[in-house]
């Protein structure tokens, strides 16, 4: 059997008269960075709080934060998608599941992704942070109570500043891996890049170009974050930290 | 909450169940040790191989950090069969899911595990290659003898962790309906209706899995740390 090329196929109406490949390609994309986007903008806000409070010497925040910390990280992202999915609204008040499955299926599934993906993510970030607070050295807490300066202040002006800055690298990771983990939404509908290419190259019979699209476009946006972030890191390092 | 759960499917499914637990194990474990084996050669290649084989394997390693696994998976269950057609001249030549997903985990944690070996050997003073070189080792018995022992053990820890992350992704097969631990499952499921039971125990199930290698890795690194 041989394989027929058809390098025009991105401009070819799609069989399923949803518009041309290549809008199907560009609304794929679209929908990966929003889910992206949003998912790490919310799990970086939920992380940081979680990996400060893992650092407190207060057992009330920082036993609660470590056990959602192990939970989430230590179970597959797939398998929290389908409990947020299928098990959540069950186990709700019937009348906050019902209004659940009566949503909008698209925005349903966007908002399922968007919550699993977020926690998951957010409990990897705490880690991260947790890491950053710890490797500033102890002297500059002790430094800062020193000069009278309250536990929130030490915190918010001298820990946390030189925290971000020794694990940008890691986050930069991080976020990438937010990137590439949206495509676990193909699993309960959410048509992202990888699910669109995946329609894509069941409907047109061309699954090369569909699947070389997606590779080139995942790989391009990863280099050009990667890039962008070298330089980041490179002005915000920290003199005498190695990073984490 | 007006649910009323059926635990008794946990014992109706259970052969099932045991089948997938039986692939994810299959999965995990060839992943890991071909992986590994495939890691150590790249994170060779990429140290210390002439500059077009360290130039292919980073960008290897890198071409598959960028993508989705999905998308790897998917790669090698509906694309490679393509090729192997092609080159082979046999029409009906297949992958068939087991081996689409064993590849593409062998071929995806391979660029993880080269990472991780190269830090590791990166982590072992310059000074030591030069003192095996010095003593009249070649480099090949330098790597073998010096660099790579004390590499090793720097790196289990991430090694490790990395397993796990691999028993994590296994789950992704799911995508290709192959019957792992999840896959599995899900049937049962779907058979008795009792997704809600189904899913709390998969994630119970993993839950544990990666707990015990967590408490494994804080008990080597505790080992390990200089006291």
């Amino acid at each position: 059997m041989q394989y027929s090329w058809d390098l025009l196929i991105y401009f070819k109406p799609s069989l399923t008269g949803e518009g041309y490949y290549w809008e199907l390609i560009l609304q794929g994309l679209g929908r990966t960075i929003v889910l992206s986007l949003l998912s790490w903008v919310l799990a970086l806000g939920l992380g940081t709080a979680l990996g400060i409070a893992r650092t407190l010497p207060l057992p009330a925040l920082s036993v609660p934060a470590a056990v959602f910390v192990h939970c989430f990280r230590n179970t597959p992202l797939l398998v929290q998608v389908f409990l947020w999915f299928y098990v959540v609204p069950e186990l709700l008040p019937s009348e906050w599941g019902t209004a659940i499955k009566r949503m909008d299926p698209t925005s349903g599934q966007f908002l399922t992704v968007l919550v699993a993906l977020t926690l998951y993510t957010a409990a990897k970030a705490a880690e991260v942070i947790r890491s950053g607070i710890q490797a500033v050295s102890r002297g500059q807490k002790q430094a800062a109570s020193a000069l009278g300066l309250t536990e929130l202040h030490a915190y918010r002006h001298v820990i946390l500043p030189q925290a971000f800055r020794i694990v940008m690298p890691p986050l930069t990771s991080d976020f990438l891996n937010v990137f590439k983990n949206s495509s676990v939404a193909l699993t309960i509908g959410f048509m992202e890049l990888t699910g669109q290419t995946r329609q894509i190259g069941d409907f047109s019979s061309q699954p090369f170009e569909a699947y070389i699209a997606a590779t080139l476009i995942y790989t391009l946006i990863t280099l050009s974050v990667i890039a962008f972030m070298r330089r980041i890191e490179k002005s915000t390092q920290v003199p005498g930290y190695w990073g984490v | 909450m007006s649910y009323s759960f059926d635990w008794g499917t946990l014992v109706r499914g259970w052969p099932l169940i045991l089948d997938g637990m039986a692939m994810t194990a299959l999965l995990v474990g060839v992943g890991m040790v071909l992986g590994i084996a495939l890691g150590i050669v790249l994170a060779l290649a990429r140290l210390f191989g002439p500059r077009w084989l360290s130039l292919a394997a980073g960008f290897y390693v890198n071409l598959f950090r960028a993508i989705p696994l999905i998308l790897t998976i998917f790669w090698f269950f509906f694309l490679v069969p393509f090729v192997l057609r092609a080159v082979t001249g046999n029409p009906y030549a297949g992958v068939g899911p087991v081996y689409a997903a064993l590849s593409a985990f062998v071929l995806a944690e391979a660029a993880y595990y080269c990472e991780i070996v190269r830090a590791g050997i990166s982590s072992v003073r310059i000074g030591q290659m030069q003192a095996a070189t010095a003593l009249g080792l070649t480099q090949w018995q330098a790597l073998r003898y010096v660099i790579l022992p004390q590499a090793f053990r720097n790196m289990t820890p991430s090694l490790i962790n990395q397993t796990i992350a691999l028993l994590k992704d296994t789950s992704l097969v799911y995508v290709i309906s192959l019957n792992d631990f999840l896959g599995a499952a899900t049937k049962v499921a779907h058979r008795d209706g009792t997704l809600v039971e189904m899913y709390l125990f998969v994630a119970v199930a993993y839950l544990a899995l990666c707990s015990t290698g967590v408490g494994l890795v804080n008990i080597l690194k505790r080992k390990q740390a200089p006291s």
